[in-house]
């Protein structure tokens, strides 16, 4: 049988299921580098206005953390570089959507509904990636179409279209890769997203430790790094795309091939026999709870040693490179006050880390919702297990999750950095304090999810995700796009003392801790009171 | 004889549907009582109601001598339950699902767990996403006999099971009951199965109770068929109340009668001297069907398992 037969038809019925969500983040996603040249030819109405701003800002390291390096001083140029952080949402939504449309089908065992139809074995896979790609080509035109309505040039429109789509259609294909790897798609999720702040990571560390204009070699190892030498509205670099395309082309086959060498819902992992009867110790809804989650646990964690280590790494080079710098440092002191550039750039990158670490939280507080909608709630509610206990089960780890990669992240951070700096002792605590100051407004989040999980149960995926969205766009895109502080403020993010080098204010810390358990309280009561299960 | 289950006028809404309509349920103590009607009748909204998973909308209810929404937790050790389609944890061994949840409940025998294993011819080891429909049912039955409870809910328990392994649920649910006094409440599609194990049935429709009763009551409730042969054209039949479905054919009649009818037609053939008589009491297949089916338009809304 042709492996790609119904391919077409899947395409459609992709299209059909997504025919609201789609649209919506293609073109959201394609106006922010619009919005964000016309917020910025406001601020800066002459072409001499912005190539000042740009040229204060060339060696703002916390600005190369976030968006990377400025290839060109005019207000096109401007516009790309402050726009960047859009192409990892990109990456990551298209690499979402790929898996939604590919390893959660196969979970919830409409894919072998599907398989049994006129379907070929890999066009499932096949339809989700032209879908996405395809997505992201019309994202591609309605961007360079929007920023040459702002009477920028449209080579260079075109370019940044074409990078921010090439993004998209990388990490499409990694999701294609990741959803063969494991049975659930929550880990699939959790791998992809990994790579997805690896990618960002790299970057940041090659372009921070670069020399004069260039960045480091480091940063060739991400793809969000080779997009940004796109240099779009400089000297543009068309031939990014070449590898761009390869890689695509690598991970697609590579997703291929391995999908052609398993089952229908396995992983590439073989399922084993376990125990035939339980250890003394799985007895309690705790214990159940930690079997659920030691597992995305045990990964967050590593993947937040392995963030630990390499911002560690990034936050010495930093130095370096200020202390040869006069110029720069005399910036770094005007921005950061007495702080030194070493705590700006642990600031920013655990500001970022947090927002992942958020990911973590939502996810496993969407565990119940899980539990409650596969039907796996019930039977441990109609044993004397209490609802109540039950969901703390759950949110123990939401909350205690988050803690646990946090507080990982910051040690690792502190020790290479101490290392590097020669004076452990006084780093590792600084970096635990760094990392561990985030946790209300990553606890804010869980709370939310859980409130609308108590009150509206099947809104509370999209709630709580939309609610990280809003906290990425607000600390990534929020600033930058001149937002007031009263629309800043409603991020808990926004309230986080910047710890290390600055002020350690008890208050704003305490006032989300309690949001947080009001939230927490609120979710429990209402589920209280609810029925179970709602599906 | 004492309840252990009363529940009476029970509501309950899901939004525009109606899924309880006052329905009432009366369990006693060491009786397996079977809990029968047609898809969407509302078995599985009464049975979660009963667990305290669901809040009915109106209406009262006792299990044993509690609320089961208020006394959830203490209810919960007393009883065990098995729906319809038993969902595993996909990194959980059966084994391990079977012990914790008996745990869970406060205590499992593990001697009778054994046993059950075998008879069911279950594999522990698998994990739960390894197992087959009819087995991750088993992990649920084996979970739930094998606990040391008063109370078995079960909501077509057996869905999914080989002939085999139904006729092991039917002696191990006999034994139970014979052996602990056990009450059991059986919501059940296999009409077989309800006439092998329940001392008496609940038939529900549209949230409803339409019937109660031991099966013998049931049956005198309905219509035996009557084919005779004659010695002369039958007189006065079509009058007689309870008689339906007359159909007469010179001196050969056939029609269905109401129980308590059956004595005045029987009369009224003997006027007319019987040469040959042939009298079926319903099946029970007939009469679930008969309740079953709407009363507005005699319809068959349910599929009946056969
Ligand atoms: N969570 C729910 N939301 C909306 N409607 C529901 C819900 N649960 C049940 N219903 C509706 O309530 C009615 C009764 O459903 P219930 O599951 O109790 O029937 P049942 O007698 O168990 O049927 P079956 O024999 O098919 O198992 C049906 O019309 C069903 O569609
Ligand atoms: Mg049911």
């Amino acid at each position: 049988m042709n492996t790609l037969a119904g391919t077409g038809a899947l395409v459609r019925l992709i299209l059909r299921r997504d025919r609201f969500l789609m649209p919506l983040w293609v073109v959201l996603m394609a106006l922010v580098p619009m919005f964000l040249g016309s917020s910025i030819k406001q601020l800066y109405p002459t072409a001499a206005a912005v190539g000042e701003y740009a040229r204060e800002n060339l060696g703002n390291s916390t600005f190369i953390v976030l968006y990377g390096r400025i290839y060109d001083t005019s207000l096109g140029g401007v516009t790309f570089w402050r726009a960047s952080s859009g192409m990892l949402i990109i990456g990551i939504i298209s690499m979402l959507v790929v898996i939604r449309h590919t390893r959660v089908e196969e979970e919830a065992g409409r894919r072998e509904l599907l398989g049994s139809a006129v379907v070929g074995r890999h066009a499932g896979l096949a339809a989700a990636l032209i879908a996405t790609i395809c997505a992201n080509l019309v994202l591609a035109v309605l961007l360079a179409l929007g920023l040459t309505g702002l009477g920028l040039p449209a080579g260079g429109s075109f370019a940044a279209g074409l990078a921010w789509a090439a993004t998209g259609g990388i990490f499409a294909a990694v999701g294609a890769l990741v959803a063969q790897l494991t049975e659930g798609a929550g880990a699939a999720r959790g791998v992809g997203v990994t790579v997805a702040g690896a990618a960002f990571l790299l970057r940041a560390v090659g372009d921070v430790a670069g020399e004069g204009a260039d960045p480091s070699w480091v940063s060739w190892l991400s793809p969000l790094g080779w997009m940004s030498q796109m240099r779009a509205f400089g000297q543009e670099q068309w031939w990014v795309l070449a590898p761009a395309v390869a890689l695509i082309a690598l991970l697609v086959a590579v997703a291929f091939a391995l999908q052609a060498r398993r089952d229908v819902a396995a992983g590439l992992l073989p399922p084993r026999l376990g125990p035939a009867e339980a250890s003394a110790g799985l007895r309690t809804p705790l214990a159940l709870a930690w079997r659920l989650h030691r597992g995305s646990l045990i990964g967050w964690t590593a993947g937040f040693a392995v963030l630990g280590a390499v911002f560690g790494g990034v936050a010495k080079s930093a130095q370096d490179m200020l202390a040869g710098n006069q110029q720069l440092m005399e910036i770094f002191e005007r921005m950061g006050g007495e702080s030194a550039l070493s705590d700006v750039v642990i600031v920013g990158t655990m500001g970022i880390s947090a927002l992942i670490a958020s990911g973590y939280a939502v996810q496993a507080t969407l565990r119940m919702r899980t539990e409650e909608a596969g039907l796996r709630s019930e039977p441990v509610l109609v044993t004397s297990v209490g609802r109540v206990s039950w969901a703390l089960s759950h949110l123990v780890f939401a909350l205690f999750g988050p803690l646990v990669a946090m507080a990982v992240e910051g040690l690792v951070t502190g020790l290479v950095y101490g290392v590097s700096v020669g004076d452990p002792g006084r780093e590792i605590p600084r970096g635990l304090a760094a990392a561990l100051v985030q946790l209300p407004a990553i606890w804010v989040l869980a709370g939310l999810t859980t409130a609308l999980y108590g009150l509206r149960p099947r809104l509370a995926p999209a709630v709580g995700w939309a609610g990280l969205g809003v906290c990425l766009f607000l600390g990534l895109i929020g600033a930058a796009v001149q937002l007031s502080q009263a629309v800043l403020d409603v991020s808990p993010f926004t309230h986080i003392p910047k710890i290390p080098g600055g002020d350690l204010a008890g208050v704003p810390l305490v006032v989300l801790v309690a949001v947080a358990g009001a939230l927490l309280a609120l979710g429990l009561a209402a589920f209280r009171r609810r029925d179970v299960p709602v599906a | 004889m004492e309840n252990i289950i009363t529940a009476s006028g029970l509501r309950k809404h899901f939004g525009s549907t109606r899924a309880l309509d006052g329905l009432d349920l009366e369990v006693r103590r060491g009786e397996v009582h079977g809990f029968l009607g047609p898809n969407g009748a509302g078995k599985t909204t009464t049975i979660r109601v009963l667990l305290g998973l669901l809040k009915a909308d109106a209406g009262t209810v006792r299990l044993f001598d509690g609320d089961p929404w208020n006394d959830a937790t203490s209810l919960h050790r007393r009883l065990a339950y098995v729906p319809g389609d038993v969902t595993l944890w996909p990194n959980l061994s059966g084994g391990e699902v079977i012990d914790l949840l008996g745990r869970l409940r406060g205590g499992l025998d593990n001697k009778r767990k054994n046993e059950l294993l075998e008879r069911f011819d279950l594999d522990p080891k698998k994990k739960g996403r390894a197992y087959s429909k009819g087995n991750r049912q088993k992990v649920g039955l084996v979970a739930a006999l094998a606990s040391d409870v008063e109370l078995l809910l079960l909501d077509e328990p057996t869905s999914g099971l080989d002939p085999l392994m139904e006729e092991v649920f039917r002696q191990v649910v006999a034994e139970e009951q014979a052996r602990d006094g056990r009450t059991v409440l059986l919501s059940s599609h296999i009409l077989s199965e309800v006439e092998a194990l329940c001392d008496r049935v609940s038939i529900v429709r549209d949230g409803r109770t339409v019937e109660t009763g031991t099966l013998t009551e049931l049956r005198h409730l309905t219509r035996t068929t009557i084919t005779a042969e004659l010695a002369s054209p039958p007189d006065g039949l079509a009058d007689l109340a309870g008689v339906h479905e007359l159909h007469v054919d010179g001196t050969q009649v056939r029609f269905e009668v109401d129980t308590p009818q059956l004595d005045a037609a029987l009369r009224q053939l003997t006027a007319a001297g019987v040469r040959g008589l042939v009298s079926r009491p319903p099946t029970l297949e007939e009469l679930f069907l008969r309740h079953y089916k709407t009363e507005t338009n005699g319809e068959v809304k349910a599929e009946v398992a056969r």
